[in-house]
């Protein structure tokens, strides 16, 4: 059974295990595809340059929030639960960027017998500039044999 | 607008969730890499906790409805036309349209914050219910923005909560 991190593994401060993808039409169709989300704008340029994206399509608010799952969940393990998500989208998703969710533990504490870990997280693209700031609760379990 | 606000909709229930979906949204989110064998692994999930196949946490059981309207619909075009309305009632006289078609808005998604309970599993039917809770207009990079703020609850076969969502909707 996949567990990559037990409570306490992390302290505050900690840093989630970047997480990156180069982003465009190839992912955003996938993703079209399957949350059946063929907007104009996220497919086809001159669509996007219509929306006052002059690069034209460019990617959904919703697949970053995808990665942001997909790297809580390949740094916390099968077993951990992701219990809250959160984030703002502020910049444009242009073609060809590459994004990294980063994330850095603010919080941890028990309450009622479960183990929280509070997050900041962000997506940052190729110049390190912020996309989506926004916040994640992880409950982790305890290291096998550890009572605390 | 008013008379939606803290209202909650219709429910709308979900085609029970496929195993073959949970694999292609996690094909989908996690391209060009492969998704973890929790998303489409039966014989591992088993092993998990879980005792079976998970989806995403972000997973959407209601893409591709046969009929599309729905209350976030509903909620969106009362949303539009009374932004609509308030900029007809803010302009000058001169700005006052004779004849012409209004001006198209263009939607997009602000973010949202969503809280987990239980996990969606193959088989699985989800019901959704939306509720408008409140709203705003300010000046934003591309002109006056109206920005509004929904509420959706998830909930499994069994009544067990499975997603709350606080979502901002934008159009300018």
């Amino acid at each position: 059974m996949a567990v990559h991190v037990y409570f306490e593994d992390v302290e505050v401060g900690t840093e989630m295990p970047a997480w990156s993808r180069t982003t465009g039409l190839m992912n955003w169709n996938r993703y079209a595809a399957v949350n059946d989300e063929f907007v104009p704008f996220h497919m086809d340029d001159e669509a996007g340059r219509r929306a006052k994206n002059e690069q034209g399509a460019f990617g959904m608010g919703n697949l970053r929030y995808a990665y942001l799952v997909n790297a809580l969940r390949d740094w916390i393990g099968d077993e951990a639960e992701i219990r809250e998500v959160g984030c703002q989208y502020r910049a444009i998703n242009q073609k060809g960027d590459v994004l990294t969710v980063t994330g850095k533990v603010t919080e941890k504490k028990t309450v009622d017998g479960e183990h929280l870990v509070y997050l900041e997280t962000n997506v940052v693209n190729q110049n390190g500039e912020p996309t989506c700031p926004g916040h994640a609760i992880v409950v982790l379990e305890n290291r096998p044999g550890d009572a605390s | 607008m008013h008379e939606r606000k803290g209202v909650w909709g219709n429910t709308r229930t979900s085609p029970p969730i496929a195993e073959s979906d949970i694999r292609k949204w996690a094909i989908a989110t996690y391209w060009p890499e492969p998704p973890p064998p929790i998303y489409w692994d039966a014989e591992y999930a088993a092993t998990t906790k879980h005792g079976s196949i998970i989806a995403p946490s972000d997973f959407n059981p209601f893409a591709w409805p046969v009929r599309r309207s729905g209350p976030n619909a509903a909620a969106m075009r009362a949303a539009m036309k009374a932004a609509a309305a308030k900029r007809g009632a803010d302009a000058k006289p001169s700005d006052k349209p004779s004849g012409r078609p209004p001006r198209r808005t263009t939607g997009m998604n602000g973010g949202q914050t969503d809280t987990y309970g239980a996990p969606m599993r193959p088989g699985d039917v989800i019901s959704s219910r939306s509720r408008l809770l409140r709203w705003e207009q300010r000046q934003g990079r591309l002109g006056l923005t109206l920005y509004t703020f929904t509420e959706t609850e998830w909930t499994n076969q069994d009544g067990a909560l499975v997603r709350r969502r606080i979502s901002t909707g934008i159009r300018y």
